[in-house]
């Protein structure tokens, strides 16, 4: 269940009819049953008592779950294109991962419960460690040689924490910068 | 052919062994700047195979004369060649990809140094798969490498096409650095093995190809494809000449912390050897669907020999072997993409021009250079990588290669010595048949034997045992236990003896025509 605000992240968190006061928000009525109801009779009650001073404030939450099936199908070719940076770059490209899956899946007929996964194969042997003395080092200049952006003893990087443009952008952008 | 009579032929010291040219060179029959002339010249005249990315002719000869000029045992002098995924200082190292075109390293690999310190004379950087991925060495951009043995009279005769359309593969990815040794252009070459990158195109090519034990030789300046099961190889034309160069590269680096330390090693291998002491098993899941009946024939023939021969030679099984090629799919992707993270742009390589933020900066660098396969290789890993499936596909393979190296670990603790087994399932195909199918197929067909042996560590080796019915080569694979390399080469040698692979004779050559009958001759006994 995923809550309908935190996917629309303009709208503020506010509960889908403002105005109902508890006894008349529909989705919760099924919920506040014969149990329910004499407590929120009470309440009303006693709001009636006081109806100078009614509280505005909901009593109970007015969050709506939202159902799985009411969000749009995930987008996984663009989630994989934004994690690995590397585009599919035609239908083929998908389909080949469609058949590699379908390769991988065949890992399943075999029983592995209860092995340990295998890391390394050196795992039963002790790694050699070398002393914490420095040997080599003040190569920044022949490292740096090798980039094409620096400025002084830094590498230098476009602007980061913006995300990859949309679907249509990116492939736009990409098909400007064919090599 | 004896070594003086050899020696006469000046095109002849190329066909030489490491332990014969060094002989030469000792004794003063040709100097290390005429042998490094004679690869270069023969490097050059066999351009058309594209083998050599880069040709390092000016160093070469500098080195050569450098090593004249001095007096000094050893390898001195001998020309070698290195694929071009090896840091070379000073080396442009594209790595047969856009996005290293350009890049020259700070720093020489491990492996190639200690070669350099011998006195050995680098005469190119070899052709391969861009990034090191596939099993044909047919996409890279410098475009695919030729298999020599489709050049030769042998080959052309039962050819109806014209040579230059009718050619076979090396397969790969070191097809290159399999090509110079099986061409004459080099004594020795470099490659890497993932998944076989280096016993495929060995056998396909008909020269010895070593996967050494995992951690025994260094890593370092190997541009890495999957950390946990890259391995160094070694190409070369015997198995005695494989055995020296493990020697010389073998032991622990300082810089690379997957290195253990090399076991001791006499000075060369034994040069008398008691088959009998051996017991050599044959795995029955090795034969595969789609196994050719000439590499049938001569599993089995080789089989036989070891057998008449007094060894013990018996049916073993590895039942996980038939899914080792999904788990290494797996485990390669997942690795690759990884792996492949650190191509951005920023600090070498390619770098794209767009510059509106970080992240379209990498994603526009890397769609401009990478190829599809490098592309899909990393986009499967991601998905296998994505937490949802993290489980389902990444840790299960995991767990798979454990069952794997249990297979090989069962199967060695009942008293087996060696493994023999097929090393592809038959001789080169065809470029314009192999590129029928995608890189991904291909690689799950061509990997089948030697991916297995990769996932467990194990040292192998494959010999080439004989000619195919169409002139080409076919290879058998021997694996062994980890870090007892010198006793797997011992048995290779022993092998290496009885089998007696003709030499290669390409197309043009003067005295190919005599040679050839007799290449044919024994072909024709060895198939019957």
């Amino acid at each position: 269940m995923f809550c309908k605000c935190a996917a629309r992240a303009s709208r503020a968190l506010r509960p889908t009819h403002p105005r109902c006061g508890v006894l008349t928000l529909p989705a919760l009525s099924d919920t506040v049953s014969a149990s329910g109801t004499s407590w929120s009779h009470w309440t009303y009650k006693r709001e009636s008592s006081n109806s100078a001073w009614s509280s505005k404030v909901p009593q109970i939450p007015t969050w709506e779950p939202v159902a799985e099936n009411q969000l749009p199908p995930p987008d996984l070719v663009d989630k994989l294109e934004r994690l690995a940076l590397v585009d599919f770059g035609s239908k083929e490209g998908v389909d080949c991962l469609e058949k590699a899956i379908r390769f991988a899946d065949q890992l399943h007929v075999i029983n592995t419960d209860g092995v340990e996964p295998m890391d390394s194969v050196l795992e039963d042997r002790e790694l050699y460690l070398r002393d914490d003395t420095i040997t080599e080092g003040e190569c920044a200049e022949e490292l740096l040689r090798l980039a094409k952006h620096t400025v002084e003893e830094y590498f230098v990087a476009p602007p980061g924490n913006i995300p990859l443009p949309k679907r249509e952008e990116r492939s736009a952008m990409l098909k400007h910068s064919e090599f | 052919m004896s070594a003086s009579s050899a020696a006469s032929r000046p095109a002849a010291m190329l066909g030489l062994s490491i332990r014969e040219v060094s002989q030469a060179l000792r004794d003063g029959r040709v100097s290390a700047t005429e042998l490094c002339r004679k690869c270069i010249n023969q490097i050059q005249r066999t351009r058309y195979l594209n083998a050599f990315i880069t040709i390092t002719e000016e160093t070469a000869m500098e080195q050569a004369q450098r090593t004249d000029s001095r007096l000094r045992t050893g390898k001195k002098g001998i020309p070698f060649s290195v694929k071009d995924n090896f840091c070379m200082e000073n080396i442009e190292t594209p790595c047969a990809s856009g996005m290293l075109k350009g890049y020259v390293p700070p720093f020489n690999a491990t492996v190639v140094q200690k070669l350099l310190d011998q006195g050995a004379v680098l005469v190119g950087k070899t052709n391969l798969v861009e990034f090191a991925m596939g099993a044909g060495s047919t996409d890279g951009v410098f475009g695919p490498v030729r298999n020599p043995w489709s050049y030769t009279s042998l080959y052309r005769e039962q050819s109806t096409e014209d040579p230059d359309s009718d050619w076979a593969i090396t397969g790969g990815s070191s097809g290159g650095s399999a090509a110079a040794v099986a061409s004459l252009s080099s004594f020795l070459a470099l490659g890497s093995d993932t998944g076989g990158s280096t016993r495929n195109p060995g056998s396909l090519c008909g020269v010895v190809a070593l996967k050494p034990t995992y951690g025994l030789l260094s890593r370092h300046g190997l541009i890495p494809l999957v950390n946990s099961m890259d391995v160094p190889g070694i190409m070369t034309r015997s198995v005695h000449d494989a055995a020296t160069v493990l020697r010389i590269l073998q032991g622990r680096d300082e810089r690379d912390s997957t290195t253990v330390q090399a076991p001791s090693t006499p000075p060369r291998l034994p040069e008398h050897f008691d088959i009998r002491d051996i017991c050599v098993g044959i795995p029955k899941e090795y034969h595969a669907p789609g196994l050719s009946k000439d590499t049938l024939a001569q599993w089995s023939r080789v089989a036989d020999m070891f057998e008449q021969a007094g060894a013990r030679v018996q049916e073993v099984s590895l039942p996980h072997t038939q899914h080792s090629i999904v788990c290494y799919h797996v485990l390669c992707c997942c690795e690759v993409a990884s792996n492949m993270a650190r191509f951005d742009g920023l600090e070498y390589g390619h770098c794209s021009k767009v510059d509106s933020s970080t992240d379209a900066m990498y994603a526009t660098t890397r769609h401009e250079v990478f190829n599809s396969v490098v592309r899909r290789r990393i986009l499967s890993g991601n998905y296998f990588l994505l937490k949802s499936n993290y489980e389902r596909y990444f840790v299960k393979a995991q767990q798979m290669r454990r069952l794997i190296a249990e297979d090989f670990k069962n199967v060695f603790r009942t008293g087996i010595d060696v493994l023999l087994t097929p090393t592809t399932l038959s001789d080169a195909a065809r470029y314009s048949d192999f590129i029928q199918e995608d890189n991904r197929t291909r690689s799950a067909q061509e990997d089948v034997f030697t991916q297995p042996v990769n996932m467990a560590g194990l040292p192998a080796v494959t010999v080439p045992t004989a000619l195919s019915h169409r002139g080409l080569p076919i290879g058998l694979q021997l694996i062994g236990q980890t870090l007892q390399d010198w006793k797997l080469l011992t048995v290779a040698q022993w092998m290496e003896q009885k089998v007696n692979f003709p030499m290669i004779h390409l197309h043009g050559e003067s005295n190919e025509r005599e040679l050839n009958r007799s290449v044919r001759e024994r072909t024709h006994t060895i198939g019957s």
